[in-house]
């Protein structure tokens, strides 16, 4: 099982391949990718160090190139599909079949992965992208349970990537415009979920405020901690009653699960977080790096180590965690 | 306008009561539209209508002149959701509105020509909608967010481009979840969710703390709280090269709102003129920002001469 970790800048790539990453993903300093924040991603020169570091001690560097580009930018995402060949990574992560189309026609040595802003929940999506395009690999949104996962693996040779651990995307990625509808910019086309520029932070009497491009996310006490306002992941008022209406503001792990995931022929461990520090990856990855470890070595004997969920609750969303659809009750 | 733009009753978004269902697309009959989607796509737990009832009133329409279209569940998750889909894509006998590439790909394998390649297929750029007309794809949905610039510029860069249609009017679906948001607000889960959704004809509103209407809850489904209605704005969509309007149907007054499209599209009535009547008819404000490239909740408001 690889374990598939972040890495939003060149000292989070070497953090996280020193951790013991099988695997870093990484993305351009331009719309190209989904998390297309200010500050975050490489430049040629970065990526190309970054390759040469991941290639010299053994591990893969895969290149998020899975937002979607319109006919007046195509150029800039086939550029980055030419460079990722050049630059020999080991493999590009792709959402939009036309850019597929384009990576086989040009490279056909390039490895593709389908990311999970793809939006396949099914073996017969995955498949259709096998068929046509050759993807090697693909990442599952984070919206099935654990028997429908297996459903996917058992009817397709397609290895299967699913989310361990990080940020809970409560929607379909790839299916969600929310962003777009308050800030104008979308996840699908510029890579930016409630981006920064659009955040105000105002101390008003009633307390710390949030906002997004104007619209109230949330309002903090005095003993709260203020969290960033993700859209999804805010407050607000359905039928007089206030509440997070559509997720609290917490992470998914699924440490937990893991013997089973393994059992079920899970071929990669996703671990979210590019736009967090290389200090974080480092501990994230080490976490990981030990339970996969202890999973190969004792087998049926594998347990949680309670020190791993405490340090992984330090570093999640509101301290706290959730398992998300992987158990059904949380739908 | 060289041609007179076609209108489309989208597929009903909400969980009616069957009879209110019934009710509703018995009155579509005499209505001028062309062409009808029908099918569940929010919930495959919504199930008043089943396959065969669809199948029935697709019939009726037909036989009224309707072009009928059965569509797709956007979200498949299970196996018993692959094999409904399966079912569709096979035996409907009308055209099928593919809103997930699992349907594509039945489609595909099964050699079917003339589908609708629907809005949740992210379709973006001219390489990709050519990969589904090559598929069969002969009409494709623009997704709500997409720009009329952006639209115009992808339709332009097309070797052939398909029947182009745009959501004219609704509340905008904007994101699926695993989780139900309906069920959630009545602390139920999903699975048993006592089909909540049926008490409400059009959503449940979510306002922000301070009292602004935002979104709407509609099962696992999220949607704008203000309606899109690009009424005032048809003379820069048919210009964009858009063939189809879809309206998407509400709890009340889609009888009214569609009468306003077609006295509009006919030159009839004013598009200005015609937005304005349709306040009567709208129980949100309204929005098109997405139309304009800005943040989609904004009702951008164009200067008469350039509308005109």
């Amino acid at each position: 099982m690889d374990l598939v970790c972040p890495a939003g800048s060149l000292p989070a790539l070497k953090k996280a391949v020193d951790a013991g990453a099988d695997c870093v993903y990484v993305g351009l300093k331009n719309a190209t990718n989904a998390r297309n924040f200010t500050g975050l991603n490489f430049t040629r020169e970065q990526l190309l160090d970054g390759v040469a570091y991941a290639h010299r001690h053994r591990r893969q560097v895969l290149l998020a190139l899975n937002t979607y580009p319109q006919a007046r930018n195509w150029r800039e995402w086939t550029d980055t599909i030419d460079l990722a060949a050049e630059l020999e990574v080991d493999a590009v992560i792709l959402a939009d079949p036309g850019l597929m189309h384009y990576a086989v026609d040009r490279h056909p040595g390039l490895r593709l992965h389908l990311s999970v802003q793809g939006s396949a929940t099914s073996f017969e999506a995955i498949n259709l992208y096998q068929r046509y395009f050759g993807i090697r690999r693909a990442v599952l949104p984070r919206v099935l349970s654990l028997a429908q996962v297996q459903h996917v693996i058992d009817n397709t040779d397609v290895e299967i990537e699913v989310f361990g651990f990080g940020g809970l995307c409560v929607m379909v990625e790839g299916r969600c415009a929310l962003s777009a509808f308050a800030t104008g910019e979308s996840p699908n086309c510029n890579g930016a979920c409630s981006p920064g520029k659009h955040v105000r932070w105002e101390d008003t009497p009633q307390g710390m405020e949030t906002r997004l491009n104007g619209v109230l996310i949330d309002r903090f006490g005095k003993d709260e901690r203020a969290g960033y306002p993700t859209l999804c992941k805010g407050r607000f008022d359905v039928e007089g009653e206030t509440y997070y209406a559509l997720e609290e503001p917490t992470s998914l792990n699924t440490l937990d699960l893991l013997p089973e995931l393994a059992r079920m022929g899970v071929k990669a461990i996703k671990i979210e977080g590019r736009q967090r520090s290389p200090a974080y990856v480092a501990q994230v990855t080490r976490i990981w790096r030990a339970a996969i470890d202890r999973l190969q070595t004792r087998g049926d004997g594998f347990e949680v180590d309670p020190a791993w969920m405490a340090a992984l609750n330090q570093v999640s969303e509101g301290q706290s965690h959730t398992l998300g659809a992987y158990y059904r009750p949380w739908k | 306008m060289p041609q007179t733009l076609k209108l489309a009753l989208g597929p009903n978004q909400y969980y009616w009561p069957r009879q209110a269902m019934l009710d509703f697309y018995a009155g579509i009959v005499d209505s001028p539209v062309d062409i009808v989607y029908l099918g569940e796509t929010v919930c495959a737990r919504r199930h008043e209508l089943r396959m065969d009832d669809w199948l029935e009133i697709g019939q009726v329409l037909a036989e009224a002149g309707k072009e009928v279209v059965i569509s797709t569940l956007p979200l498949i998750e299970s196996a018993s959701d692959l094999k409904a889909l399966r079912k569709l894509t096979e035996q409907a006998g009308f055209r099928i509105e593919a809103n997930d590439m699992a349907a594509v790909n039945q489609l595909d394998r099964a050699g079917v020509e003339g589908w609708i390649a629907g809005p949740t297929l992210n379709v973006f750029n001219p390489h990709t909608l050519g990969w589904l007309q090559a598929m069969g794809a002969r009409r494709w949905v623009a997704p709500p967010e997409m720009s009329r610039a952006d639209l115009t510029a992808l339709i332009a860069a097309c070797e052939q481009p398909p029947e182009v249609e745009v959501m004219a009017y609704g509340r905008l679906p904007l994101a699926y979840s695993a989780r139900c948001f309906t069920a959630r607000h009545f602390n139920l889960q999903k699975d048993t969710c006592e089909f909540r959704c049926l008490q409400f004809a059009d959503g449940i509103r979510l306002h922000t703390r301070e009292g602004e209407p935002f979104l709407t809850l509609n099962g696992i489904q999220t949607q704008s709280a203000q309606v899109h209605n690009l009424l005032a704005d048809l003379p820069g969509v048919a210009q964009a090269g858009v063939g189809v309007l879809r309206v998407l149907p509400q709890g009340e007054h889609t009888a009214d709102i569609l009468a306003l499209f077609d006295d509009a599209r006919r030159h009839k009535l004013d598009p200005q003129l015609a937005f304005e009547h349709s306040h009567a008819y709208m129980s949100d404000a309204p929005c098109n920002g997405f139309w304009h490239g800005r943040p989609g909740v904004e009702q951008y408001v164009v200067s008469s001469s350039i509308a005109a």
